[in-house]
C-alpha cells in the first residue's frame, strides 16, 4: 500500500484498503479559522430536532485558529469572532489560537509549530491549503464547512473515496536562489491545474530527503493547486528532528511508509540542476513560466508571507538580498510572518528591522493581503509580486489587477528594482 | 428541460464564484447576493431574479477550483442553478453534493447560451443541437448523501442511531 492507504487503513480500522474503496476514516485533528463560523451554524442545524445537546465528539482534536481577517477588519467579522470565540468556550475547544502575538499565526503555520501534525494521522480542515500538513507525513485535505459539521458530531469523515497516489521522485541539486517554491510552481505548471484532480502528491528521492519541513510545507501547501487532495512526504529523519526540535513533541512518532510493491498511477521525475526561478503568471496558477519570460516587468506591490512562504528561512532569504538596500520608489513592500513565533524570531534576528530600514512595511501575522480580504488590496491595474499560493482573478481584492508568483528570493531582489527581477543576476 | 443562461471557461475558481472579501458573508439568505459578485453583468440578472430556478451554468474543467469556502456553493443553491461542468474540483463537487446543490459531470458536453438540455441518470441531450452525451454518475456513497436530503440531516440520523445504540 501508499502512505495515504495505509493510514486510511488504520483508520478506518481495516486491514487494508485500494484506490476507489470509499471509507469512514477516524479523524484525528479538526481545523478551522474563522470559517468556524459558518461550521457552527451548520453543526446546530444537525440537532435542530434532536433532543442532543450540540456536543463536539472530542474537543482536544478540534482545533480553531482566527487567521483571514486579523484583526478583524469590519463589525460583521468581530461578530463572527466573538461568536467563535464563544463556542470554543463552551466547547472547552484548548487548541484555539486566538488574535495575539504569542500564540497566533496563520493556521497552516500554528498547526505543525505547535506539534499538533503528527505523521500517520487523518487531518481534515476547511481550508483548501490543508494539504500543507502531509509535509509530516500525515493525510491532510482540505474540506467544506458542513463536513466539518458532520466531523465535530461523528468524529469521522463520512465519504472519503481512496484517492490513488502520483510518485514525484525529484533529483538533483537546486541553483543558488532556487528552492521548494520553483520546485512546486514548476510541478504545478507541469500537471496544470486540474492534473492532480482527486489524487495524491507524493513526494520521493535524494532532493526531497536533504529538505527541511519548512521547505516541505511549501511543496505539500501548493499541491492543492495542481488539484490534489494531499500532498504527502511519507516522515523521515528530519520529521523527527522538526518535531523533536522545532515542535517540542516527546511522544513516540509513528513512521509511516510506503510498500515497496506500492502501486502508484504515475511517477514523475524531476531534476531540479538546472531549475531556474519560476513565476506564475496571472490568472491561473499553472500559468508558470521561467523567470527571463518576466523580467522587467514592473511591480507595484510586493508581498512575502502567507503559509506557503511566510517562515523563518523564507524571511531570512528575503533579509540577506534587502539588507542595506531600498525598496524601489514607486513599489510598496509588505512582509507578513506567518505566526506570533516566526515574527519574533525574525525580530530576533535583525531581519524585521533590516526590512524597515529598506522601507518595507511589516505586518502582523496573518493571512493579510493573500486572499485580498482586507489589508493590502491592490489598485486598478496594478500588479503585484508574491510568495503567495494563488493569482486568480480578483484575489488579491481586486479584479481589475494582477498577481504573479514566485520565490522569497524573487520577491526581495523585485522589491529593491521595482520590476521583475532574477535574484541570479546575469552571471549564474 | 433546462436552458443554458451561461457559459463560463475552464478552471473558474471559488474566487470568481465568490470573492473572498465577501467570505464574513455566510448566510444562505444572503450569499446568493453576491454570486459572481465581479462579473457585474451576469450578477445583476441572479439579483434581479431574472434567471428561473432549475437553468444551467455550464463550466468547462475543473469547475470551483481553488478555496474551500462553501458560500461558493450555498450562492448558486440560492438559485437552484444546475451545474453542468466537464469536470469539478473535489472540494467543489463534495461541498455541492453536501448541501444539495445540483451537479452534472458531463466530460464532453458541447452547449451553448440559449440551448435546452434534457438530462437524464446517464446522459445530457442537447435538444437544440440534437447531440447526446454521457454523464459520469456519482459513486454510490455520495448518492446517499443526496438521497438522505443533504449531509445535514445524513449526519443527524446518524448520530440519532448511534444514541439508540449506546443507550
Ligand atoms: S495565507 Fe493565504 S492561502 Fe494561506 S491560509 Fe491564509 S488565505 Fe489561505
Amino acid at each position: 500500500m501508499t502512505t495515504v492507504e495505509k493510514i486510511l487503513a488504520r483508520a478506518s480500522g481495516l486491514p487494508s484498503v485500494k484506490v476507489g474503496d470509499v471509507v469512514e476514516p477516524k479523524v484525528d485533528l479538526a481545523m478551522s479559522h474563522e470559517n468556524a463560523a459558518l461550521v457552527i451554524n451548520q453543526f446546530n442545524e444537525i440537532y435542530k430536532g434532536t433532543n442532543l445537546t450540540p456536543k463536539i465528539w472530542d474537543a482536544s482534536r478540534v482545533a480553531v485558529i482566527f487567521d483571514h481577517r486579523v484583526p478583524a477588519e469590519s463589525a460583521k467579522t468581530a461578530s463572527n469572532q466573538k461568536k467563535v470565540r464563544e463556542f470554543v468556550g463552551v466547547q472547552s475547544v484548548t487548541k484555539f489560537h486566538d488574535i495575539r502575538g504569542d500564540v497566533g499565526g496563520i493556521c497552516h503555520q500554528i498547526l505543525p509549530e505547535n506539534g499538533y501534525v503528527r505523521p500517520g494521522a487523518v487531518i481534515v480542515g476547511t481550508d483548501s491549503h490543508t494539504t500543507s500538513h502531509g509535509a509530516l507525513g500525515a493525510f491532510a485535505f482540505g474540506i467544506g464547512a458542513t463536513e466539518m459539521a458532520s466531523v465535530w458530531a461523528l468524529g469521522v469523515a463520512v465519504n472519503v473515496e481512496v484517492p490513488p497516489t502520483i510518485k514525484v521522485v525529484v533529483k538533483g541539486r537546486f541553483k543558488k536562489f532556487v528552492g521548494a517554491k520553483d520546485l512546486i510552481l514548476h510541478l504545478v505548471g507541469k500537471l496544470t491545474a486540474q492534473g492532480a484532480n482527486f489524487k495524491v502528491l507524493e513526494f520521493h528521492g535524494p532532493t526531497i530527503k536533504q529538505m527541511n519541513t519548512s521547505s516541505r510545507l511549501t511543496l505539500c501547501n501548493m499541491a492543492v493547486e495542481a488539484g490534489a487532495t494531499a500532498g504527502i512526504v511519507p516522515a523521515d529523519l528530519e520529521t523527527e528532528r522538526y518535531l523533536r526540535e522545532e515542535a517540542g513533541v516527546a511522544e513516540p512518532i509513528d513512521f509511516v511508509a510506503s510498500d515497496q510493491d506500492a502501486v502508484y498511477e504515475q511517477v514523475i521525475e524531476i531534476n531540479v540542476a538546472k531549475l531556474t526561478p519560476q513565476i506564475a503568471c496571472p490568472h491561473t496558477v499553472d500559468n508558470v513560466k521561467p523567470i527571463d519570460a518576466v523580467v522587467g516587468k514592473k511591480v507595484h506591490q510586493v508581498v512575502i508571507g502567507s503559509c506557503t512562504n511566510g517562515r523563518l528561512d523564507d524571511l531570512a532569504i528575503a533579509a540577506k538580498i534587502m539588507k542595506g538596500k531600498k525598496v524601489s520608489q514607486g513599489t510598496r513592500m509588505l512582509i507578513f510572518p506567518a505566526s506570533g513565533k516566526v515574527f519574533r524570531q525574525a525580530l530576533a534576528k535583525g531581519y524585521v528591522g533590516a526590512f524597515m530600514q529598506a522601507g518595507a512595511v511589516v505586518m502582523n501575522s496573518g493571512c493579510g493581503p493573500c486572499l485580498g480580504i482586507h489589508e493590502g488590496a491592490l489598485g486598478d491595474g496594478e500588479t503585484a509580486l508574491s510568495t503567495t499560493n494563488r493569482n486568480f482573478k480578483g484575489r488579491m481584492g481586486n479584479p481589475n489587477s494582477e498577481v504573479y508568483l514566485c520565490s522569497p528570493a524573487v520577491a526581495a531582489a523585485s522589491a529593491i528594482t521595482g520590476v521583475i527581477t532574477n535574484p541570479q543576476g546575469g552571471t549564474n | 428541460m433546462a436552458t443554458v443562461v451561461y457559459k463560463v471557461g475552464n478552471d473558474i475558481s471559488t474566487d470568481v464564484i465568490y470573492p473572498g472579501r465577501f467570505m464574513a458573508t455566510v448566510l444562505p439568505s444572503e450569499t446568493p447576493l453576491l454570486a459572481f459578485a465581479d462579473d457585474a453583468a451576469f450578477n445583476a440578472k441572479l439579483k434581479a431574479k431574472q434567471i428561473p430556478p432549475g437553468s444551467v451554468l455550464l463550466g468547462g474543467q475543473n469547475f470551483g477550483c481553488g478555496s474551500s469556502r462553501e458560500q461558493a456553493v450555498s450562492c448558486l443553491k440560492g438559485h437552484e442553478l444546475i451545474i453542468v461542468a466537464k469536470s469539478f474540483a473535489r472540494i467543489f463537487l463534495q461541498n455541492a453534493i453536501n448541501l444539495g446543490l445540483r451537479v452534472v459531470t458531463c466530460p464532453n458536453i458541447e452547449a451553448n447560451v440559449g440551448d435546452e438540455l434534457e438530462i437524464s441518470a446517464t446522459a445530457v441531450t442537447n435538444k437544440s443541437s440534437g447531440k447526446e452525451f454521457f454523464l459520469v454518475s456519482l459513486p454510490k456513497s455520495r448518492q446517499a448523501i443526496i438521497d438522505a436530503g443533504g449531509l445535514i440531516p445524513f449526519t443527524r440520523k446518524r448520530l440519532l442511531e448511534g444514541a439508540q445504540t449506546t443507550r
